[in-house]
């Protein structure tokens, strides 16, 4: 594993944010608040965290441009990569499409598939002697499909400690918040009563991310990340309809302006 | 053909390393592979979608990965998994589906499977493989095995008459010759033909040809059945599968697209619950039409 340097990850984490928001300007599309209050996990795990067999699956693949964004900041994807987003062909769609780029290796965006896929390549991790770890990162919301309840027995079952779940609990899903469309408290004691280390952290706070992801249990592990949909823009905090509203160009240049003052 | 399966796959697992992932099914039949493969042999549940999904992880590292239910809790309870995680990345997943048609007969209609093959293959990269009879088993195993793509088994009742000798296996068979009407039978529905075909004038009985891999883009019809079907003037397709995706029009659209549709041409097929009440497998077929007698009736009068 890395040795995190937090400063300059402060830095990269203002670039990428600066470079996702001109992204969705440039292409008029929406879902930035989702990427917002999962890029500061998604870029931190790549570029302090994994190594290179490590494998991360994107299963709210609906924060497709946080992870563009990322392995742009790392220098796997390049500008020219970028202006493709959303475009005709492309391989950067609104949603991953696997299987082009070794950072990108499943389609998602149906909700309810990266945690089994990431139960599958942990399985096959320990028979093959593996012990690269598999990180999927989450949206609350995805916790209503019966497929995740279905992967979390298995991976708990046969304590597929190589696979860590990261879940944005953002507390904002599609058309409602999450405590009102179907209600998953106490949400920590259900993964506890699976069998699973539970760790609930600021999924802002680089300092807390690192902890969590490095502490050493044994088990399955699940980091519940307080987060907040369309962090670092204060316009967009806490907003269902940033899950939906593409950027105005005054919009934009005000998250700029906040992004670069912060 | 479960048994046949399993030693196929107990055969296999001596010479490939794979994984095999059970819906937890198999009661009976499908220890001596438990006891074959350790480890690599896992009970996933009673949780389908999740075993796909780890099937294609599985897949995507290296691990060819092969997952057995009862045919609809395999291919219809899963579909979306199928179609994203194992088909969109052109896994290495083999489908195993229990059941195929009404074997369940009178276990009730949510065990029947009338529309897995059409329905896994209108997904990229997907092959469907369906036995017509138990010596069938093993080649299609290792054939499935042979390929890197996505596949679907389905296994149903061998009704292969006793003492009855089958050529060589392959994707089409001429099983019976004859100088009448062509019948061209996908799966075990076949073998209900052979001792009536064998009870007839050589002169009248119908030819009975088995197909037993889909699509037909990769297991085209050979130039002997194109042959017994321009000299009989008459093809007729029997399938225990719904008209929509099966064999009948698959085969109409090859033989459409070559220009060489027969004058005379049916399609006898699974028509789901006529009568709305439930029976054995034999008593849906002949619902349905679609057992020896009652297809021979049709077309012999034709």
């Amino acid at each position: 594993m890395k040795t995190p340097d937090f400063s300059a990850f402060n830095e990269v984490l203002k670039k990428a944010k600066l470079r996702l928001l001109k992204m969705h300007l440039e292409s008029g599309i929406g879902h930035i608040g989702g990427n917002l209050s999962s890029l500061d996990a998604i870029l931190f795990l790549h570029m302090q965290v994994m190594e290179k067999e490590d494998l991360f699956i994107l299963s709210k693949g609906h924060s497709a441009g946080a992870l563009y964004v990322t392995l742009w900041a790392d220098g796997q994807l390049s500008d020219d990569d970028l202006v493709q987003f959303h475009k005709d062909n492309t391989n950067l769609p609104g949603h991953p499409v696997g299987g082009w780029h070794p950072g990108i290796r499943f389609s998602t965006g149906s909700l309810g598939h990266g945690l089994g896929l990431a139960a599958g390549v942990g399985m096959a991790r320990h028979l093959q002697k593996n012990n690269a770890p598999v990180y999927c990162l989450m949206s609350d919301g995805e916790w209503n499909e019966g497929s995740n309840w279905e992967a979390a027995l298995f991976i708990a079952h046969h304590n597929l400690h190589r696979v860590t779940l990261l879940i944005d609990r953002n507390d904002l899903q599609g058309f409602g918040r999450t405590g009102e469309v179907a209600n998953m408290e106490p949400f920590g004691d259900k993964f506890r009563a699976f069998g699973f280390e539970v760790l609930s952290i600021d999924g802002h706070d680089p300092r807390e991310l690192h902890r969590a992801v490095t502490q050493q249990s044994g088990l399955p592990k699940v980091i519940i990340m307080r987060t907040v949909k369309g962090h670092g823009v204060s316009f967009m905090e806490d907003k269902m309809e940033w899950h939906y509203l593409p950027l105005t160009k005054e919009q934009y240049r005000l998250a700029v302006d906040e992004v670069e003052r912060a | 053909m479960r048994n046949a399966v399993c030693q196929a796959l107990v055969a296999l697992s001596h010479r490939r390393r794979f994984a095999f992932l059970t819906g937890d099914l198999g009661f009976m039949a499908l220890e001596p592979l438990r006891d074959a493969m350790g480890e690599l042999f896992i009970n996933a549940g009673v949780a389908e979608q999740n075993m796909v999904s780890v099937a294609a992880g599985m897949a995507s590292e290296g691990l060819p990965a092969w997952i057995y239910s009862i045919a609809p809790f395999a291919y219809a309870r899963p579909f979306e998994q199928i179609r994203n995680d194992v088909c969109s990345h052109r896994l290495n997943v083999k489908i195993v589906g229990n059941g195929g048609g009404y074997a369940y007969g009178s276990m009730g209609a949510t065990h029947h499977a009338l529309e897995d093959y059409g329905a896994m293959l209108c997904l990229p990269h997907m092959r469907a493989y369906v036995p017509a009879f138990g010596p069938d088993v093993a080649p299609i195993v290792d054939k499935m095995a042979d390929s890197p793509l996505p596949g679907y088994l389905r296994l149903g009742r061998c009704e292969k008459p006793a003492g009855f000798d089958l050529p060589p296996y392959a994707g089409w068979r001429k099983i019976v010759s004859g100088s009448g009407p062509v019948i061209a039978a996908i799966g075990p529905i076949a073998g209900g033909f052979i001792g009536k075909l064998a009870a007839m004038d050589g002169k009248m009985r119908p030819a009975l040809w088995a197909v037993t891999e889909l699509p037909l883009e990769h297991n085209s019809p050979p130039a002997a059945f194109l042959a017994d079907v321009k000299k009989s003037g008459a093809l007729h397709v029997v399938e225990e599968h719904v008209a929509h995706g099966g064999l009948g029009e698959a085969l109409s659209r090859v033989l459409a697209l070559a220009g060489g549709i027969p004058p005379r041409f049916g399609h006898f097929h699974a028509k789901g619950y006529l009568s709305g009440r439930l029976g054995s497998q034999q008593f849906h077929r002949k619902e349905c039409g679609i057992d020896a007698d009652a297809v021979l009736g049709v077309i012999m009068q034709a």
